[in-house]
């Protein structure tokens, strides 16, 4: 082909251009994230706006404005904004509800322990992580029952018993929880595989059981245990009232569990099972050796969301009379000595930081975690 | 009440998720802040908020906050021409610095240009008298609730009903014939722009030619409360912004994660065969991304449900309160009672579910 036939051609390269100065920096990034469009510049005035309108108004209320030390009276003068000092004041209710005070330091180790036993167990690098896992899944129970509970009955020893209804606040909050994710592993473990079993009456007991569960609201499985589990046993064995709405949070987030745990278990290719049941092993043993490992792993984010979840509800227990976090809050918003304007949003703003904290600290993990065992996987 | 909670949590969620995902940083971050906030908060704590740090301090309702009710009128003609003009040279800025070579002038161009287009637009909106605030508007927020007229119906109306009807019914229609239309010959027709012309534009013209048969009937302050005009109650109100607000936190995570399913290859070869981006969205990206969306979103639906249940913790009258308050009171049968409102949960939680199940079904893939 001569060149005659192309109607044209370019016979020198092309003129140099300079880069444009605006390509790269700060001025480019401004341009292509915040004015590339006409709609995306309205956006980010009328964004900016509202956020020049709200951040001042929220520093004053929260910072600058705020009573940080003072009585009730100072949170009453007008144009004050947030009454730290109210918390301040009433942070030892808030943490341990009205439990007597020279027991307190039950509390603190109770609370201490725990947080060593979980740190262990979710740091992926700690030396013996099954002795972890046995402390915290069998002697942490325990402990929590002969710490908190107490084992003497003789007034004025060391380890006396404080009845449950001086509990309350962020430990009780602590304590629903964790022993709603200690028991709902594997309870919910054991539904699914209930779910997946071959035996009719098995299957068709955790599939009524997860079901009705799921499909109904928290505050009747509460109410049901807190009316219905007293009719069912002999009155000297009658549970005690904050032991009736963990059995009620503990069989309603086994459910929750349970689904998660059948999600794994199907995403499992059948190979798996096939190459177990080649290899020799029972049932127990494939699904422990095998399965189990691979399949709880796979749905991680899952499992921490159920456990979100879960301690968020926790904050329902209040509606059987219980005395969580949330509760306590309630109920110094209300004390006289502290009314005022702001109080209410005082406590809840507080509420909120603390259940953020958690919940975000959660998601966090299960983020990092994720991406952690997702590393064999990638290329 | 969940009803209405579900249709808003939906509208909020999507356009939040939508948001989280856009190109523009700054709505992309305040999305996130938004939705971390909210779904890492207890419900119940955002109830009790809303409903004791927000709503019970209103005032009286001798000092109830006129909340500015906002009418459309005719614009004014100084403020249109000055915009209609920035929006012009910004429009021409814009267009002329995408077509050239990129350089630094025109890269200043093309930026001042779309920031010109959005002063003009929000400047008209803002100064160019579209909006009046109308004064004696008759809504107000007090610590009783929102307050606002009574529209009663005039003789008259029935004609804009009837114009309504025949709007749906022709736009069905329509739709019907622009698809047979397009299977048979390829053409499109506007579905969307006949359908808005039809059910909205028909019956207001039949509206305001019939003489806006509708009258309102204004709240008046009579006493210590108002009379006349509807009131919604704070409990209510807190409910539903509390379900709203935190609902649509978890539906926006879940239309950002169905959008992002999406592979980037769908949308490379929907613009490879020549589609524009708006109906590379409408045909290739929601399609596939609805799919993904539906189970999660069946499960949100019945959570908002189930979560309705929580008003009993702010004294608003709904199935729990009533049953296990009220009736359980008055009969002291425990166990029937909580088992009924069980039973009410566990029907209305399987029939939602069974609706979104076949929904899906039909949306599902289907394969050999």
């Amino acid at each position: 082909m001569s060149n005659a036939d192309v109607a044209y051609l370019r016979r020198e390269p092309a003129e140099v251009l300079p880069a444009p100065s605006f390509a790269r920096g700060p001025a480019a990034w401004l341009r292509e994230n915040l004015f590339g469009t006409a709609w995306s510049s309205m956006l980010t005035i009328l964004s900016a706006l509202f956020l020049i309108w709200v951040t001042p108004e929220l520093i004053s209320y929260l910072f600058t404005n705020a009573v940080w030390s003072g009585t009730g009276e100072t949170c009453r003068e007008t144009g004050v904004g947030a009454c730290w000092a109210f918390i301040g004041r009433n942070m030892p209710f808030f943490i341990y509800g009205s439990y007597p005070q020279v027991h307190r330091w039950r509390v603190d180790l109770w609370m201490a322990i725990g947080a060593v036993l979980i740190a262990w167990l979710l740091w992926p690098n700690a030396p013996k992580r099954s002795i972890g896992a046995v402390l915290f899944l069998v002697v942490f129970p325990i402990l929590t029952f002969v710490l908190l509970y107490g084992v003497s009955n003789e007034p004025n020893t060391l380890l006396e018993k404080v009845p449950t209804n001086l509990w309350g606040g962020v430990f009780v909050s602590l304590l629903v929880s964790v022993v709603g994710i200690v028991f709902s592993l594997p309870a919910g473990v054991l539904l699914a595989l209930g779910r997946r079993s071959k035996l009719p009456i098995v299957k068709l007991f955790s599939v009524m059981f997860i079901e009705f569960v799921r499909g109904v609201p928290l505050i009747t499985v509460l109410f049901m245990a807190n009316t219905m589990l007293p009719l069912f046993v002999p009155e000297q064995y009658s549970p005690d009232r904050l032991l009736r709405p963990l059995i009620g949070v503990a069989l309603f987030s086994a459910a929750y569990m349970a689904e998660v745990v059948r999600g794994g278990l199907q995403a499992m290719p059948k190979g798996q099972f096939e190459g177990a049941m080649a290899l020799g092993l029972n049932y127990s043993k494939m699904m422990r050796l095998i399965v189990l490992p691979q399949a709880l792993t796979m749905v991680i984010p899952g499992i921490v969301n159920t456990f979100i979840g879960l301690f968020k509800d926790t904050t329902l227990v209040a509606i059987v009379g219980i005395y969580d976090f949330l509760r306590a809050v309630e109920t110094r918003r209300l004390d006289p000595e502290w009314a005022g304007p702001t109080i209410s949003t005082t406590g809840y703003v507080f509420a909120a930081l603390f259940y953020f904290l958690f919940c975000w600290g959660m998601s966090r993990y299960s983020l990092y975690m994720e991406r952690k065992l997702a590393a064999g996987k990638r290329r | 009440m969940a009803s209405i909670g579900i249709v808003l949590a939906t509208f909020l969620g999507f356009s939040i998720g939508v948001a989280r995902l856009s190109s523009n940083w700054i709505v992309a971050k305040l999305a996130m802040i938004y939705v971390e906030m909210i779904r890492n908060i207890p419900l119940l704590l955002q109830l009790l908020f809303w409903y004791n740090a927000v709503l019970k301090p209103l005032p009286n309702p001798r000092q109830s906050i006129a909340l500015p009710v906002i009418s459309l009128g005719m614009p004014e003609v100084l403020p249109t021409v000055l915009a209609v003009a920035a929006f012009a040279v910004g429009w021409f800025l814009y267009r002329r610095a995408r077509t050239g070579v990129e350089s630094t002038a025109t890269m200043i161009a093309s930026t001042g240009g779309s920031v010109l287009m959005a002063v003009a637009v929000l400047g008209w909106l803002g100064y160019g008298g579209l909006f009046r605030f109308a004064g004696q508007a008759g809504v107000f927020l007090n610590n009783r609730g929102l307050i606002f007229p009574d529209p009663t119906v005039q003789p008259g109306f029935e004609a804009v009903l009837a114009a309504l009807a025949l709007g749906v019914v022709g736009a069905i229609a329509f739709r019907w014939w622009a698809r047979k239309r397009q299977a048979e010959t390829g053409q499109q027709a506007p579905v969307g722009l006949v359908a808005l012309g039809l059910i909205v534009v028909l019956p207001l013209l039949v509206f305001l030619a019939m003489g806006r048969p509708i009258s309102l009937t204004y709240p008046e302050l009579k006493g210590f409360n108002y009379q006349g005009g509807l009131q919604v109650y704070p409990e209510f109100v807190a409910l539903l912004l509390g379900l709203v607000t935190y609902t649509a936190g978890f539906i926006a995570e879940i239309v950002r994660a169905g959008i992002l399913a999406v592979s980037k290859g769908q949308t490379e070869a929907a613009h490879a065969v020549g589609l524009r981006p708006g109906p590379t969205l409408k045909l290739v990206v929601i399609p596939q991304a609805m799919r993904v969306i539906i189970p999660p979103l069946t499960s949100q639906y019945l959570n908002l449900t189930k979560n309705s249940s929580l008003a009993v913790f702010i004294g608003y009258p709904d199935l729990v309160q009533i049953f296990t308050g009220t009736v359980l009171n008055q009969t002291g049968q425990a166990v029937e009672v909580v088992a009924i409102t069980m039973l009410v949960y566990l029907t209305i939680s399987l029939t939602t579910a069974g609706f979104m199940n076949w929904y899906n079904a039909r949306k599902a893939l289907v394969e050999r």
